[in-house]
């Protein structure tokens, strides 16, 4: 519950925190931080345009999305404490709804019958496709090293002592990072920034929707970001009492939203026609990983 | 005995009466018939599955001896399975059927070999004798061939029937080696003897004859690379033979896999890593090679491939399982591949059916020229959006549960296990959620095309919805697929028999039925699956009321600034697919044709690509290619003249008896020899 609560706070200000740092990057003041909101609320109060071409789907999968990312939300615990949904083997379900959810978002740009939705949606059935193998292989490992398969207790049994164990910690937060902005289309894979619809990814998905729609599209992203945060603050966190995994969570958090930033500020963005392989490359830094938690299991000795 | 005599009471009765009744009737005897089947299988079948095993043992003759028919609980649960398919398969025909009303003479075959098809299907099932085995095997190979060439006035389905024929006769050779090498050994035909002859023998033994029996078998469930007929056979097919074709005719090779790994001895762990091995493969292959198909029908029956993938991914774990001794291993493992049998044929049906809908309003199966059939097909595309969802296991829907199970397995195998098995599991875990991903990019290329957007050509005859006679079917299909996602429970507990023929071949006891392991995990899925349709409910009904006084204005779609948006302008399916194409190309073997636009005043350009399958270019074509070069030379044999053939026939019949004379000879003279 109590992760539940703080990821969806983290939302509220991460966005800004990431606009915030790429201001100052870029010699800017920027907006404030809860500027991201308010644009959010604002478009909550306002009428929508549908496609003439859309159905049923359109209007039902922005409501869908942000379900399923919520429900995600639940099954991310903090530290000890474990999430609303917690069970053996939590994660698969973890990210099987996100799919459900990405299912309904690509179906909503094909039922435009644009020209470019169509594009970006392929995109993303393609690159977030890619990234979930590196997932899998990370939980893996993760369930080989603790030997619990539940988010909370992977987490909570998660000791950091020795050389490997650091690296791996290291790897781990490399490959969630990156996940991170596969899944939110972010910087190194796509330009939220850009304005040529032919090499957006996720932005040209939504160029249809409007009004409360797309202020829940837009919200679920903010979201997302809260919650891939929240896996890697886990990832620090072990069985630490209340008082300080908060801090930690909260400090985990701050940290990623300014790395976000930075990055985007200061790397370009991959080559389109290239970003399937880069992406598919994360499973080999999970496969690393597993390697690592072998190493440390003796199985090479 | 009440009941098989009544069986084949009817069985028979129906084929005495389907020709001779007019063809409204035809139908209908064939769905009563259907239904009666199903009626008397099934209740031997529950009983079995309560504990209550079947057993009656016919007298036979003197050349076969005894004839057992023993149903167990996998017979029991497969049983079921069937006779739901072919229930919903036999009502969605009656009414697809009407379209063909004037092939009178054709309509009566094919009803009486839909009955025979389930009726072999049963047999198999339930028949534990070599030879009725091959018998019914025969019976059901034979009658789906006549169903798959009902319209066999088209070249291209008398070509398919005829490669099926071909290949599931591999498979029953295949078969038949195995059990007469058996039955040499033990002189028996009962299935018992299999047994007896894998205990007697060393490890060894027992796997050459698994895998002799797992090759005949692979070839009808459709693991890579015996595939190859299969891609062919469904879209040739009437749509409700295609669902009941996916749904239970190729499962029955899992079936016999099954039942053969309950019965030979062998070193289940290197038959599992065998089994683990080619399934990842054939999963991953199915889908890549689904997704470059624009034929809807073939689309699905690559996706087939794939969903035996992962039942095989399921088996494997389980056979590693049993190697190892480690029951909840075999416990996850087999409870996800028998529970994802039952959903592929749920699913994969409603799919079909949908697929057959599609067929007889557009009469096109051809994606790309099809578009936006939602609005006037509402119930077909919901059915089918729904079993697309389900069919890339997403919650929550019943394609999730299973491979949630098999998820399960695999994470539980980690702990303890070495290296080989380590490496084993990585590579599942690296392949089940890339299929789990190339299957969402598929369906929704398939979905999205046919469903949503607008019309990309226009059709001669306006589309029109199908009837309640198709649509009640489907919705009861749809109802288990529900059903499942949201309580696994219920279902687990029905397959909790056949689970425990598996567990039992390690030696230890069961599970109790409190404490089956995932058995928390799974309530878990299903109550919040439930609460996950309420959430996204609630999200949306709180969406309409707060948008419920705000001005709503419909428009055209965005086109950067173009406001005349055609139908031509969509996006379309091979486009939604290029970047995969391109990225798959090296493994696929894709035909391309480009007619590029040149001059001041271009004539029509354009672009196909064929996809073809690289395996079957491999594996089928170039060996019959090298073949036929072969035996090209002998073709002066055959040159027509009389007096030579009846030369061939003189030199044929003098060797025959010259050749036991001579060896005689020999054999004396070396003993002459021997004794100098």
């Amino acid at each position: 519950m109590i992760s539940f609560i703080l990821i969806i706070l983290t939302s509220l200000f991460f966005s800004g925190i990431i606009i915030r740092t790429k201001s100052r990057a870029s010699g800017r003041k920027g907006p404030g931080l809860f500027q991201p909101v308010k644009d959010i609320i604002r478009l909550f109060k306002k009428g929508a345009v549908y496609s003439k071409t859309s159905s049923f789907i359109f209007q039902a999968a922005p409501s869908i999305y942000y379900a399923s990312i919520l429900m995600a939300i639940m099954v991310i615990p903090l530290g000890e404490y474990r999430g609303i949904i917690s069970f053996e083997g939590d994660f698969v379900f973890f990210a099987y709804l996100l799919g459900v959810g990405k299912f309904f978002m690509i179906l909503a740009a094909l039922d435009t019958g644009s020209s470019f939705e169509g594009m970006g949606a392929s995109r993303e059935a393609l690159f977030s496709m890619f990234a979930e193998p590196a997932f899998f292989i990370l939980m893996g490992s993760f369930a080989l090293l603790t030997g619990h398969t539940s988010f909370q207790e992977i987490f909570a049994s998660l000791h950091f002592g020795s050389y490997i164990s650091y690296i791996l910690g290291v790897l781990a937060t490399l490959v969630l990072a990156m996940i991170t902005m596969v899944e939110n289309s972010r910087m190194p894979f796509d330009d939220p920034k850009t304005h040529l619809e032919l090499t957006m990814v996720h932005e040209v998905m939504i160029l249809d929707n409007s009004g409360f729609d797309l202020g829940l599209i837009l919200h679920a992203t903010n979201l997302k970001f809260a919650m891939y945060g929240a896996l890697i603050a886990n990832l620090f966190m072990g069985s630490f009492p209340l008082y300080l995994t908060i801090p930690i969570f909260l400090g985990i958090q701050l940290l990623f939203a300014v790395t976000i930033g930075l990055l985007e500020s200061f790397t370009a963005r991959f080559r389109m026609n290239h970003n399937a392989q880069y992406i598919l490359a994360l499973s080999s830094v999970s496969l690393l990983i597993f390697l690592g938690v072998l190493l440390m299991l003796g199985q090479f000795s | 005995m009440a009941i098989i005599a009544a069986f084949i009471f009817v069985i028979l009765s129906a084929m005495a009466l389907i020709p001779w009744v007019n063809v409204r009737w035809k139908g209908i005897v064939t769905v009563a018939a259907v239904c009666l089947l199903a009626l008397l299988s099934s209740r031997i079948a529950v009983g079995a599955l309560s504990g209550n095993e079947f057993e009656y043992i016919f007298r036979g003759s003197a050349v076969t001896g005894p004839i057992p028919v023993r149903v167990d609980a996998l017979s029991g649960f497969f049983i079921l399975i069937i006779n739901f398919t072919f229930i919903t398969g036999a009502f969605f025909g009656l009414q697809y059927m009407k379209a063909y009303r004037e092939q009178s003479t054709g309509i009566s075959l094919h009803g009486i070999s839909f009955i025979l098809a389930q009726a072999g299907l049963l047999g198999i099932c339930s028949l534990q004798h070599s030879i009725a085995f091959l018998t019914a095997w025969e019976i059901m190979a034979l009658s789906s061939f006549i169903l798959i060439i009902f319209e066999h006035n088209k070249r291209e389905t008398i070509k398919t029937g005829i490669n099926f024929l071909v290949q599931s006769h591999i498979c029953i050779m295949l078969l038949t080696l195995a059990f007469i090498w058996v039955a040499m050994r033990m002189n028996s035909y009962d299935f018992r003897a299999i047994a007896v002859f894998s205990n007697s023998g060393t490890l060894l033994v027992g796997v050459a004859l698994f895998l002799c029996f797992f090759l005949g078998f692979a070839i009808k469930a459709g693991f890579v690379p015996f595939h190859t007929w299969l891609p062919y056979a469904h879209p040739a097919a009437p749509s409700h033979v295609s669902g009941v074709m996916s749904g239970v005719i190729i499962k029955i090779g899992i079936y016999g896999m099954l039942r053969m790994l309950l019965l030979i001895k062998c070193d289940y762990l290197l038959v599992g890593y065998i089994i683990l091995f080619i399934s990842v493969i054939t999963g991953i292959y199915g889908v890549m090679l689904a997704i470059v198909q624009h034929n809807l029908k073939r689309l699905l029956a690559y996706h087939s491939i794939e969903n035996i993938g992962i039942i095989g991914i399921g088996i494997g774990l389980g056979c590693i399982g049993i190697g190892k001794g480690n029951n909840l291993l075999v416990y996850l493992g087999f409870a996800g591949a028998l529970l994802h049998t039952l959903n592929h044929s749920l699913f994969k049906s409603l799919l079909f059916y949908g697929a057959g809908n599609v067929y007889q309003s557009a009469h096109t199966m051809d994606i790309e020229k099809l578009g936006g059939l939602g609005k006037q097909m509402p119930h077909s595309s919901f059915l089918f959006l729904v079993a697309s969802l389900a069919i890339c296991g997403l919650p929550p829907f019943n394609g999730f549960v299973s491979e949630f199970l098999i998820y399960n397995g695999l994470f539980s195998g980690l702990q303890g296990s070495d290296k080989v098995l380590l490496s084993g599991i990585v590579g599942a875990l690296f392949g089940l959620p890339l299929i789990g991903g190339l299957a969402m990019l598929c369906f929704t290329k398939a979905y999205g095309t046919l469903f949503l957007g607008r019309p990309r050509h226009s059709l001669p005859q306006p589309l029109r919805e199908a009837g309640p006679g198709k649509l009640i079917p489907m919705y009861a299909v749809l109802l288990f697929i529900v059903g499942i996602g949201l309580f696994p429970g219920i279902f687990m507990d029905v397959l909790a028999r056949p689970l425990a023929l598996f567990t039992r071949l390690n030696g230890e006891g069961n599970f109790a039925p409190g404490k089956l392991p995932a058995g928390n995990a799974l309530s878990m899925i299903g109550n919040w699956a439930a609460a996950f349709l309420l959430l996204a409910g609630l999200i949306y009904w709180v969406r309409k009321k707060a948008t419920a006084n705000k001005p709503v204005t419909r428009n055209s779609t965005w086109g950067c600034g173009y406001t005349g948006p055609g139908e031509k302008m969509q996006y379309t399916a091979s486009s939604f697919i290029r970047t995969y194409r391109k990225l798959a190309e090296p493994l696929l073997l894709i035909h391309k044709r480009k007619k590029e636009i040149k001059e001041v005043f271009p004539r029509d350009g354009g672009q196909e690509t064929h996809p073809y399958d690289k395996s079957e270019a491999w594996l089928i074509d170039y060996p019959l290619q090298l073949l036929k070069g072969f035996f090209n030379r002998f073709t002066f044999l055959q040159n027509g003249n009389l007096q030579f053939y009846i030369l061939y026939g003189v030199v044929f019949i003098s060797l025959v008896l010259i050749v036991p004379f001579v060896f005689d000879y020999l054999l004396s003279l070396v003993k002459f020899l021997n004794k100098l």
